[in-house]
C-alpha cells in the first residue's frame, strides 16, 4: 500500500512559486501576531495591560520592535569566529521556514484556478524530513555558540543543543505510534487518516510526550534553560545584536508554530473541523474553510506555551535533563511496544479484544508481584566488603557496606530550641 | 542530473576543505556540507528514506557529538603544523598515493550497468518496499546489527560507570550543610556578594566594598585573582578630590559639570576574559 502523493509535484511554476511566498509570509505575521499575543496574555496573567499604543491593540507594537531591531548597531565581537558567527543565525532561520513545506494547511482547494493541495509540498517521509531539518536548526545554535567566542555563549549553545537533541529522541519516539495507526509518514497521508478519530484521543500517552517534547524542543519557559537569565546572560545570542539577534528570534518563535503546526497534524486531525462539526455541515472541510481550523488549533498550542511560560518556574538543568532521558524516553519506549503489540494483534484480527484485555490485566498483575518480589531480594542482599586494593591497583578502598547506592539518605531534620518556624 | 553537476562540485570542494581548513570546527562544518549534499543526492535518486535518515543520523547525531568534543577543545585551537612522530608526513603520502593508485586500479577493472533506477524497486512505496526487506530478506542481519549497537551503548555505560563513595548530595542536602557550616564555622548563609557593590564600577574585576570601605575579597572570582587582572579599590579613588572638586565648584550645574569627570575613567580592562 504506497502514499497515494500523485496530486502532488503537478503544479505550475507560479503555483509553487506562490505557494512558498504565503508560507513566508504567513510565517512572518504569526511571528509577529505571536509576540504581540504572547505579550498581551502574559500581561493579563500578571495584571498588567501589555502593549497597547501603537495600532488597534496595539497590534503594530511587534512591528516597530522589529524595525528597531533591524536598525541597531550590529556588533561582531572580537573573538568571534566572523564567517561561522554571521553564517550561524540564517542556518537557525532558513531550517525554520523550510519546515513549514511538508505541513498540510488545507484539502486540494481552487487556487487561482488551479485545482491544487493547500501544502507546498508532500513526500513519503515527510515527518522524519521534519526532524531532519530541526536536527539541522539545531547547528546555527551551536555555532553561534561557539562562534561568539564568550564563555556565557558557549555554555548556552552546548545546554541548548543537548537539550534539543534529548528532547528530539522523546518526540520521535512519540511519533511512532502515530506512523504505526496511519500506516504512513507523509503528513498529508496522516491527516486524511484522522478523518473520524483524531490520533491524539486514540494515542494519548504519545499525545502528551509529544507536547512535553515540543516545550523542550523549542527551548520555551519552563525549559529554557540554554537562556536562563540568572545562570548565563542570554545563552547562546549572548552576543549577537540587531539583524542577527532578530533572526535567532524568528527562529524561535517560527519553530514554536513548527511544533505546533506538527502537533496538529499529527494529533488533532489536521485542518479537519472540530467536534465533528463536518457531520453536521459537509462544507466545513472543503474550499477554505480548513484554514480556520488549522490555524485555531495551531493558536491553542501557542496559548498553551504563553500560559506555560506565564505559571511555571524554570526546571534545574540536571532535573530537567534527567526527566527527559530517565522518564520520558523510557515511557515512550515502553508505549510503542505495547501499541505495536496491540496493532499486529488488531490487525491479523486474530484475537477478541476481550481476550486482549485478559492478557493485559494479567501481565499487568504479573509484573506488579514481580515488582514487590524483585525489590525484597534486592534487599536481603548483603555486599560483603571490597577488597582495599582489586587487582592490585593502587585505588581508595570502598566505604564499609559497598558502594553507595541511588540518591542520599532521606533528611531527618532535629528539632532544635534556636530555630524557629519563619526563618528562611 | 542537474543535482549531480550541481552538488558534486561543493562536495569536492568542501569535502577537499576538510583536509586543508586550519581550525577543527570548520572542517566538522564542512563534513556536513558533504553529508546534506550526500543526503540531497539520495533524494534525488529516489531514496527519500535514506535522504531523511543520513541527515538525523549521520548530521544530527555523530556529526554534532563530533562538533561538542571539538568545541569543548578550544575556541581558538588549530591543527599544530609541528609533525610529533619523525617521518609521519612523509609515510602518510607514500600510504595515500598508494590507497589512490589501488583505487583506481581496482575500481577501473569494473564495469558497471546502465542505471536502472528505483523504479521498480519503489513499485509499493519506498518505505514500504525497504520494510518489506529489511523484515525479511535482512532480518538476521538487522537484527544483529541492533545488538551489536546496544553491547556497545551497555560497553560505554559499564566503562563510565562509577561506584559512588559518597552519597548524591541533593538540593536539601546541600542548604542543610549551609547552615550547619553557619553554626558551626560562621560561613556566610547567603549567596557571595556581586563585584563592583559601592564601589565605582560593576565589572567582573571589581572587588565590591564593604562597609568600612575595604574591599571584599569574596565577590572577585579566584581566577582573576590568580591572573593578577584584580582592580584595586584606592587605584579608582584617585580622582576623588578632581570629582569632589567639580561637584564642590558647580553643586547646581548638574549633568554638565558632571561630564568631564566621566570622561577620566578609564574604560574596564577585560584582561583575558574571553574564553
Amino acid at each position: 500500500m504506497a502514499d497515494d502523493l500523485s496530486m502532488f509535484g503537478q503544479d505550475a511554476w507560479w503555483v509553487i512559486g506562490l505557494k512558498a511566498v504565503f508560507i513566508f509570509l504567513i510565517l512572518v505575521l504569526l511571528t509577529l501576531f505571536n509576540i504581540w499575543w504572547e505579550r498581551r496574555v502574559v500581561a493579563r496573567m500578571q495584571h498588567r495591560i501589555g502593549p497597547n499604543v501603537h495600532g488597534p491593540f496595539g497590534l503594530l507594537q511587534s512591528l516597530a520592535d522589529g524595525v528597531k531591531l533591524a536598525l541597531k548597531e550590529d556588533i561582531v565581537p572580537k573573538a568571534a569566529d566572523k564567517v561561522v558567527f554571521v553564517l550561524a543565525p540564517v542556518i537557525s532561520a532558513t531550517a525554520a521556514f523550510v519546515t513549514f513545506a511538508v505541513i498540510p494547511f488545507g484539502p486540494v482547494v481552487n487556487f487561482f484556478g488551479q485545482e491544487t493541495p493547500l501544502q507546498l509540498t508532500d513526500m513519503p517521509v515527510a515527518v522524519l524530513f521534519v526532524l531532519a531539518i530541526a536536527s539541522v536548526g539545531i547547528y546555527g545554535i551551536v555555532l553561534g555558540g561557539w562562534s561568539s567566542g564568550s564563555t556565557y555563549s558557549l555554555l548556552g549553545g552546548l545546554r541548548s543543543s543537548a537539550q534539543m537533541i534529548s528532547y528530539e529522541v522523546a518526540m520521535g519516539l512519540a511519533l511512532v505510534a502515530v506512523f504505526l495507526y496511519a500506516g504512513s509518514m507523509s503528513t498529508s497521508e496522516i491527516v486524511a487518516a484522522q478523518d473520524d478519530l483524531w490520533f491524539g484521543l486514540i494515542l494519548v500517552p504519545s499525545f502528551v510526550i509529544y507536547m512535553i517534547a515540543m516545550v523542550g524542543e523549542t527551548n520555551r519557559a519552563p525549559f529554557d534553560l540554554p537562556e536562563a537569565e540568572g545562570e548565563l546572560v542570554g545563552g547562546f545570542h549572548t552576543e549577537y545584536s540587531s539583524l542577527k539577534f532578530a533572526l535567532f528570534f524568528l527562529a524561535e518563535y517560527i519553530n514554536m508554530a513548527t511544533v505546533s503546526a506538527l502537533a496538529t497534524t499529527l494529533f488533532l486531525g489536521g485542518w479537519h473541523a472540530p467536534f465533528w462539526i463536518d457531520h453536521a455541515w459537509a462544507g466545513a472541510n472543503e474550499g477554505y474553510w480548513p484554514l480556520l481550523w488549522f490555524f485555531g488549533k495551531i493558536m491553542f498550542f501557542i496559548f498553551l506555551f504563553i500560559w506555560l511560560r506565564g505559571s511555571l518556574p524554570r526546571l534545574r538543568y540536571d532535573q530537567f535533563m534527567a526527566f527527559g532521558w530517565k522518564r520520558l524516553i523510557p515511557i515512550a519506549l515502553v508505549w510503542i511496544v505495547a501499541v505495536a503489540t496491540i496493532r499486529a494483534i488488531s490487525l491479523d484480527g486474530g484475537l477478541d479484544r476481550r481476550y486482549l484485555m485478559i492478557g493485559i490485566g494479567i501481565l499487568a498483575v504479573f509484573f506488579l508481584v514481580l515488582f514487590f518480589i524483585g525489590d525484597r531480594a534486592e534487599a536481603e542482599d548483603t555486599t560483603e566488603p571490597a577488597a582495599a586494593t582489586p587487582g592490585g591497583f593502587p585505588v581508595p578502598p570502598m566505604p564499609t557496606g559497598g558502594p553507595v547506592r541511588g540518591a542520599a539518605q532521606p533528611l531527618t531534620f532535629r528539632t532544635s530550641s534556636t530555630v524557629t518556624g519563619g526563618d528562611a | 542530473m542537474i543535482a549531480f553537476w550541481i552538488l558534486a562540485p561543493i562536495m569536492t570542494i568542501a569535502a577537499l576543505g576538510i583536509l586543508f581548513v586550519r581550525k577543527a570546527v570548520h572542517a566538522a562544518l564542512l563534513l556536513a556540507v558533504v553529508m546534506i549534499s550526500l543526503a540531497i543526492l539520495y533524494a534525488a535518486l529516489d531514496a527519500p528514506f535514506l535522504f531523511a535518515v543520513q541527515i538525523i543520523v549521520y548530521t544530527g547525531a555523530i556529526l554534532m557529538l563530533f562538533l561538542f568534543v571539538l568545541m569543548l577543545v578550544g575556541v581558538d585551537a588549530s591543527d599544530s603544523v609541528v609533525e610529533t612522530i619523525r617521518g609521519q608526513r612523509v609515510a602518510a603520502m607514500i600510504g595515500g598515493l598508494l590507497l589512490g593508485l589501488v583505487l583506481v586500479i581496482g575500481l577501473g577493472q569494473i564495469s558497471l550497468g546502465t542505471a536502472v533506477g528505483l523504479d521498480e524497486a519503489n513499485d509499493a512505496g519506498n518505505i514500504q518496499a525497504l520494510a518489506n526487506i529489511l523484515f525479511s530478506h535482512y532480518v538476521f542481519g538487522f537484527e544483529v546489527t541492533s545488538a551489536l549497537l546496544i553491547t556497545a551503548a551497555v560497553g560505554a555505560m559499564v566503562l563510565a560507570h562509577r561506584e559512588r563513595l559518597t552519597p548524591k548530595s541533593t538540593q536539601t542536602s546541600l542548604a542543610a550543610q549551609r547552615v550547619r557550616d553557619y553554626a558551626e564555622k560562621g560561613t556566610h548563609l547567603g549567596p557571595l556578594p556581586t563585584p563592583g557593590v559601592y564601589a565605582r564600577h560593576n565589572a567582573v574585576d571589581t572587588p565590591a566594598l564593604l562597609p568600612d570601605g575595604t574591599p571584599s575579597e569574596a565577590s572577585i572570582s579566584r581566577v582573576l585573582v590568580a591572573r593578577g587582572t584584580v582592580r584595586s579599590a584606592p587605584a579608582l579613588a584617585d580622582d576623588i578630590t578632581v570629582i569632589e572638586g567639580q561637584i564642590g565648584g558647580a553643586p547646581h550645574a548638574g549633568r554638565q559639570s558632571e561630564a568631564p569627570a566621566t570622561t577620566t575613567e578609564t574604560t574596564p580592562a577585560t584582561g583575558g576574559d574571553h574564553q
